[in-house]
């Protein structure tokens, strides 16, 4: 193994039931990259035993609580790690069914690519589109389409066929530009790792190699600067007396020793004397960087501002027009108040208006309907005590994207997309 | 013109793991990082260096001492302490014990891993912290697959899997009443093998104990466990030295060696790469049942 990987990071989500074969395809990734351990394999060889199945049930990998061992189900987003020569993955593995649309919605939040698993027998179903207009909703730019359990349609072309154009028809209302359809078998590892012996007249990649060169760093948005300050650094020692360091991340655009900046909402102007990262100097700061600037002025700058520059700046608004997806136990409640946490900033906030929720089955609005109760996805008007520094989700992942947080018990009851 | 722009993978888990040990710092006001003088606390001690840097990490490192300790942890811990200029907060399970609060296990197996929790408990709550940062990953054990990076602890240090709070993009709310406190994984997303390859990268010092050595050990049920006077001999179990090193470092009792001539760190990293046993398989408190992990982190422990 290589002391680093060439083509870096690729967090991608999958959703699904056991049915489809989720589990089976990740295990499968997982078994065939070698990164399932000899103990591993034996406790599950064990469990599956116990309850009477023949061989290893590799679902039982991904199901890591007890209540779900138990009950045979997926309630929560596991993480999995595996990793090529070439790459190293995370992945974001959450459950399919309608109730768990919070848990996709989270998997989503952090990933560059979905796979969507489609029964080459039973073709488009409900959880299709849902997963797959989640992904588009929540910003992701790719999406592999796996028309799976080929070898129970005797890999028949003019069923995969038939199911590409009808997946075809319904993602052209997605806001998803690349997606890439493979025929696959997990369960016989058909396409998957390994290019399918029985499926000759498919000229396409292998989905493992689909996922090791899939290019995401075109994703990261380098053209609007925007560094939102997370913590300030102050030392107050003899040796740094007065050090005043801008520490974050950077959420987008690229920023060198020596540009002049501007300090939102101050709206007061400087410019950038140096840019660390440890004890290491950069002569460039990026997404997805964590570096510490400092400044040639004297300006106040604190947590939850942003330095950007003069000729591109983010909207500052305390009005905000966004979807969201309600993650909360009671239904929406337009009389509350809430604490929107957006970037390093907290503001209070309420929603002054449901336009109407979305079913995400048929992506139709539904303007009749404001009740929105967990699991909706909703289109809403927000407004808050202090402007927000915001830009567009669609244009920017990081600055474009909200939580609301219920002050009174504290939990995380939406998240949110600007625009 | 892009490849520029490309970071590899290692850069960006760092980026990320920065990132999240500022916002304890932010969003907090007592917080403090576990140490307990293994690898994975280690590298977050030096993640949080270079997160405040040139400033001191502003928050002090809490180690649980169970009494059963390698005389290398300790050494190595009060040098770190030393270069880095930051508190030390002991939490002592002796000290638990004579007050009367745990009752100590006898028997072969007996180990202090359990007593720590009430220990830990005790510590978070006398210094009154909100937030304490740890070096567990999801890749060790089957129900750390599902942590969050904040993950929310109630009033009695409990922690309940079923019902954790949604986690979003890099959004993180550490929210929470007087009396609970947050469990930080800065490392949630590194695997074993990332762990190692930064400390190569970053030439991280570590306790000698990782490296291969040889060392008085017993062997019991598979393992390897190093000879102390803590260890309780079974019948016909007879102390040998043999050529071992250390997987993870954890209480003297439990944590089991195996034989290994791996000396540097690339020796390391080309057997880690090629091992086919999870690091956690090594470790005894991990196999009184499939749940015994779910089952301690829900009580409060690490």
């Amino acid at each position: 193994m290589s002391e680093t990987t060439t083509n870096g990071l690729l967090r991608f989500t999958t959703a699904g039931s056991v049915d489809d074969g989720k589990s089976t395809l990740i295990g499968r990734l997982l078994y065939d990259s070698k990164s399932i351990f000899e103990d591993q394999l034996e406790a599950i060889k064990e469990a599956s035993t116990q309850k009477g199945i023949n061989g290893p049930d590799l679902s039982l990998l991904t199901d890591g609580l007890r209540a779900e061992r138990e009950q045979g189900i997926t309630i929560d987003v596991a993480y999995r790690y595996f990793a090529t020569p070439r790459r190293k993955f995370i992945i974001a593995d959450t459950p399919g069914h309608i109730q768990y649309t919070r848990n996709m919605v989270t998997g989503a939040s952090t990933a560059d690519l979905a796979i969507i698993l489609i029964d080459a027998r039973h073709g488009l179903l409900e959880q299709t589109n849902r997963h797959s207009f989640i992904a588009s909703l929540l910003g992701l730019r790719h999406l592999v389409v796996c028309v799976n359990k080929m070898d129970l349609v005797d890999f028949d072309e003019a069923r995969y066929r038939e199911i590409v154009q009808e997946y075809k028809s319904f993602s052209s209302r997605l806001d998803i530009t690349d997606i890439t359809f493979i025929p696959i078998s997990a369960l016989l590892g058909d396409n998957v790792v390994d290019k399918s012996k029985n499926m000759s007249w498919y000229g396409g990649s292998t989905l493992l190699h689909h996922l090791e060169n899939v290019h995401v760093g075109s994703d990261r948005n380098l053209q609007d600067c925007r560094f939102p300050i997370q913590y300030v650094v102050r030392p107050q020692t003899d040796e740094h007396r007065d050090f005043r360091g801008y520490a974050g991340r950077i959420a987008s655009g690229v920023f060198k020793p020596g540009d002049k900046i501007l300090a939102l909402p101050s709206g007061k102007e400087s410019t950038i004397k140096e840019i660390t990262l440890g004890d290491e100097k950069l002569e460039k700061a990026f997404p997805p960087l964590s570096v510490t600037m400092t400044i040639e002025d004297d300006i106040d700058i604190s947590r939850g501002d942003m330095l950007v520059r003069m000729n591109n700046q983010p909207d500052v608004v305390t009005l905000l027009d966004a979807k969201i997806c309600w993650l909360g136990e009671k239904p929406l409640n337009t009389s509350s108040r809430f604490i929107l946490r957006h970037l390093t900033n907290e503001v209070p906030a309420k929603v002054t208006e449901i336009l109407y929720c979305i079913d995400i089955n048929t992506l139709h609005r539904n303007e009749e309907n404001t009740m929105v109760s967990t699991n909706d996805i909703a289109r809403i008007k927000i407004k808050t005590a202090s402007p927000v520094l915001t830009d567009s989700y669609r244009k920017n992942r990081t600055t474009g994207a909200f939580i609301l947080v219920d002050p009174s018990t504290h939990l995380t009851v939406a998240a949110g997309v600007v625009g | 013109m892009t490849e520029l722009y490309n970071l590899d993978h290692l850069t960006e888990l760092e980026a990320e793991s920065i990132f999240v040990i500022r916002e304890v710092a932010a969003q907090f006001d007592r917080p403090a990082i576990l140490f307990s003088g293994g690898k994975d606390s280690i590298v977050v001690t030096h993640i949080a260096k270079k997160a405040f840097a040139p400033a001191r990490i502003p928050m002090p490192l809490v180690h649980i001492d169970t009494g059963h300790n390698f005389l290398e942890t300790i050494a190595f811990r009060d040098n770190l302490i030393q270069d880095m200029g930051v508190n030390l907060i002991v939490g002592s399970v002796q000290d638990t014990i004579n007050q009367g609060k745990v009752q100590e296990e006898t028997g072969n197996n007996a180990s202090r891993n359990k007593l720590q929790t009430t220990t830990l408990i005790d510590t978070i709550e006398e210094n009154r912290f909100d937030a304490c940062v740890g070096g567990a990953r999801r890749d060790e054990e089957k129900s750390r697959a599902k942590e969050r990076f904040f993950s929310h602890r109630d009033d009695f240090s409990q922690w309940d899997p079923k019902n954790q709070r949604p986690e979003l993009w890099n959004l993180f709310n550490g929210m929470h009443a007087p009396g609970e406190h947050f469990r930080v994984f800065p490392l949630n997303n590194w695997t074993e093998l990332d762990v190692w390859n930064y400390i190569l990268k970053e030439k991280i010092e570590l306790p000698s104990l990782y490296f291969s050595h040889e060392r008085e050990c017993i062997r019991r049920e598979g393992q390897i466990l190093a000879m102390s006077e803590f260890l309780n001999l079974r019948e016909g179990e007879k102390p040998e030295m043999i050529r071992i090193r250390f997987r993870t470092l954890g209480d003297l009792t439990i944590t089991g060696a195996f034989e290994s001539e791996a000396d540097t760190l690339e020796k390391i990293i080309e057997e880690v790469a090629a091992t086919r046993i999870t690091e956690r398989g090594g470790r005894m408190d991990d196999k009184r049942s499939s749940s015994a992990m779910e089952d301690r982190k829900k009580d409060g422990y690490f």
